[in-house]
């Protein structure tokens, strides 16, 4: 029987809530800061494996696949705690400062290695990127629709989905073919923690590494080189902030504040 | 391709090594190295105070580009009217224009746009390509990335911008990607570089605690998608009187593009869209946000927060907490996992301010916090700040509104 293969697409991020900015130098403190996998993409993950238990458990398999320095493993293996059944790592020192573009290079390329695959999730962006690119990029490289903001997945079957996504002020449901890719929003589904017997699977299971070679790819079009954006200058804001407490009884300081909001023409 | 230091003008300050964010850079003997971690991302390179560190191998082509000119912004239609952020983008992308010294275009592509869309001559633009066809009736991402791609083909523009709405981060990226070009998403400042001619795209990453500036290399258009309410919009010639409505006083201005119905099939068939509750739930689209959180308690309160909002012609904001919580919709949600937000004037009610909460709203230009706790993280972003009781503060707040009457 041919089973169905979703892969999920992760990525291992610096924890942002940790970030202090240094006030003598206006530079970034980075210590104490944790590695963690990028929390939008535990909705990816669970949702993955939320389709799976739709079907009977042989019809469908889950790959999560993350490019990143070989301590992505840990993520990759997190997934697995959660319910994944198998996981690649692309790790090649060329794969490094890739932009989107390069990194959905990279991916779509993993991806056909693969083969077959019916269904990509990603979360709708990265913690430190930010972009959201990536998803819709990945999908015009495999040449197959992408939904973004994905917040319910209604209907599927093997050969097409119904899906309901999120926009700034209404939800739009599509129906499409599969294979498609999709990128989700929290409001999808809460994230499982990991069971015993995935911690214990995720302990011993073998990641395989793929690298350039591995997918055919040319050094030029992954990392940087392969990037048609690149940074050039990384500063932190200069934040000029200055705050007028309001004080005195409740009475004051709703008078007070009213008068602010009329000298801001508000009301 | 490597990341290279200069031994002999390292002084192994370890500078570098505190800003790296991916635990990169290692001092060994003194003298900086950089492992197998490092992204590339220039953090250190922009830190160090040696000019010890530079990006070596990286080849660049000589490409000629001089066949690309001029700036492009995609008028995005909701419905049959223009997204706001167009002709922000209109007002932006006439100062890159005119530093350049080329000529400002737009293109439009919806259904039955082509009244609205002539607003976009207000603020200035020398052309406008126009599709106009019922089969962009919906928002398909697919057709509309091969109409746009039509048109940027065509035309070759040197830059090519979009807002950073829900609808341009999902479909701008496909153009993108069709185009082979670079893509820069939710910029929050453009720049000319005079030099080079090239536009420099900063935007902020971390959840805004950093700014990154970003060029296109090696292709063209240089394409951004904008944040949007970043970019203010500044009606020009507001003098054309009775024929600014009307579409023969543009003229030549306006170019129609004819596309092929037939070829314009999507893959996506959309079944249907919900509002929800005929409420109108963009958030973005307002010019006051009052917002409550996990201060609140309850749902039941936010019909205070909705009165207060009201009074102001503004809308409900939340914050994550009071969404996990179910008090208020997903849509509501303003922060990292939510809508990133730029109202003139944002409340805070009864929100700590987490991290996440403040990267989606610290660009408001005017942030007043309600909070009882005096060391809650809003303060630090607030321009006005009531340390108080929301339960007392905004009832009395929208009872002076309502009454007129000073409480004092």
């Amino acid at each position: 029987m041919i089973r169905i293969k979703i892969v999920v697409c992760i990525k291992q991020v610096p924890g942002t809530t940790e970030i202090k900015i240094d006030p003598q130098t206006n530079t970034l403190i980075r210590e104490g800061i944790e590695n963690i996998i990028n929390p939008f993409d535990a909705y990816a993950i669970e949702e993955g494996v939320r389709i799976r238990e739709r079907f009977s458990p042989e019809e469908v398999e889950v790959i999560a696949l993350t490019m990143g320095p070989p301590q992505s493993k840990e993520i990759l293996k997190e997934a697995i705690s959660v319910g994944v059944d198998s996981a690649i790592l692309l790790s090649d020192r060329a794969f490094a400062g890739a932009d989107t573009w390069a990194t959905s290079t990279t991916l779509a390329k993993a991806i056909n290695k693969i083969g077959d695959c019916r269904l990509i999730i990603l979360g709708k962006q990265t913690l430190d990127g930010d972009t959201g690119q990536v998803g819709p990029e990945l999908a015009q490289r495999l040449d197959i629709p992408f939904i973004g903001y994905a917040s319910s997945i209604l209907e599927i079957d093997k050969n097409k989905m119904k899906v309901k996504r999120l926009m700034e002020d209404r939800y739009e449901t599509f129906e499409i073919n599969l294979p498609a890719a999709i990128s989700v929003v929290k409001d999808i589904n809460t994230p499982r923690v990991p069971s015993l017997r995935g911690k214990i699977k995720a302990k011993s299971v073998e990641i395989p590494v793929w690298d350039a070679k591995q997918l055919e790819a040319d050094e030029n079009e992954v990392g940087l080189a392969g990037s048609y954006t690149q940074v050039v200058k990384i500063f932190t804001p200069k934040i000029k902030h200055e705050i007028k407490m309001i004080e005195g009884s409740p009475e004051e300081q709703v008078e007070q504040l009213h008068k602010v909001l009329k000298e801001l023409n508000v009301v | 391709m490597e990341i290279k230091i200069d031994e002999k003008t390292c002084t192994g300050c370890s500078l570098c090594k505190k800003v790296c964010l991916y635990d990169a850079v290692e001092i060994v003997k003194g003298k900086v190295v950089i492992n197998e971690n490092c992204v590339f991302c220039g953090a250190c390179i922009e830190v160090c105070k040696f000019g010890s560190i530079e990006i070596a191998g990286l080849k660049e082509e000589e490409k000629n580009f001089s066949d690309y000119r001029g700036v492009c912004i995609y008028l995005e239609a909701n419905g049959e009217t223009i997204a706001d952020v167009g002709f922000e983008l209109i007002s932006e992308g006439r100062k890159l224009a005119r530093q350049l010294g080329v000529e400002l275009s737009a293109v439009a592509v919806g259904s039955g746009i082509e009244k609205s869309v002539l607003e976009a001559f207000q603020y200035g633009l020398d052309k406008l390509y126009l599709i106009d066809s019922p089969v962009f009736s919906d928002n398909l991402d697919d057709i509309f990335a091969k109409a746009l791609v039509q048109v940027i083909t065509r035309y070759k523009p040197e830059i090519f911008l979009a807002g950073a709405t829900w609808f341009g981060r999902t479909l701008i990226p496909k153009v993108a990607a069709i185009l082979k070009t670079g893509l820069t998403a939710d910029c929050t400042g453009l720049e000319i570089d005079k030099e080079k001619k090239i536009l420099l795209q900063t935007r902020p990453t971390f959840g805004g605690n950093i700014l990154a500036t970003i060029i296109t290399r090696n292709a063209r258009p240089q394409m951004a998608t904008i944040r949007p309410h970043v970019m203010e919009k500044k009606k020009i010639g507001e003098g054309k009187g009775d024929y600014k409505d009307r579409i023969e006083y543009y003229g030549d201005k306006i170019e129609y593009i004819k596309i092929d119905e037939s070829k314009f099939k999507s893959k996506y068939k959309l079944i249907s869209t919900e509002k929800e509750l005929n409420e109108n739930i963009n958030i973005t689209d307002y010019d006051v946000i009052v917002s409550g959180g996990r201060g609140l308690g309850g749902s039941e309160k936010f019909s205070m927060i909705k009165k207060l909002a009201d009074l102001l012609g503004g809308v409900v904001g939340a914050s994550r907490a009071a969404v996990d919580s179910g008090w208020i919709s997903y849509p509501h949600q303003v922060g990292q996992t939510g809508k990133t937000v730029n109202p003139k004037m944002y409340i805070a009610c009864g929100i700590s301010g987490a991290i996440q909460h403040l990267a989606g709203m610290q660009t408001s230009d005017i942030i007043i916090a309600i909070n009882k706790d005096p060391s809650a993280p809003i303060f630090k972003v607030a321009n006005y700040g009531i340390v108080g009781d929301i339960f007392e503060v905004v009832p009395m707040l929208i009872k002076r509104l309502r009454d007129g009457k000073p409480l004092v």
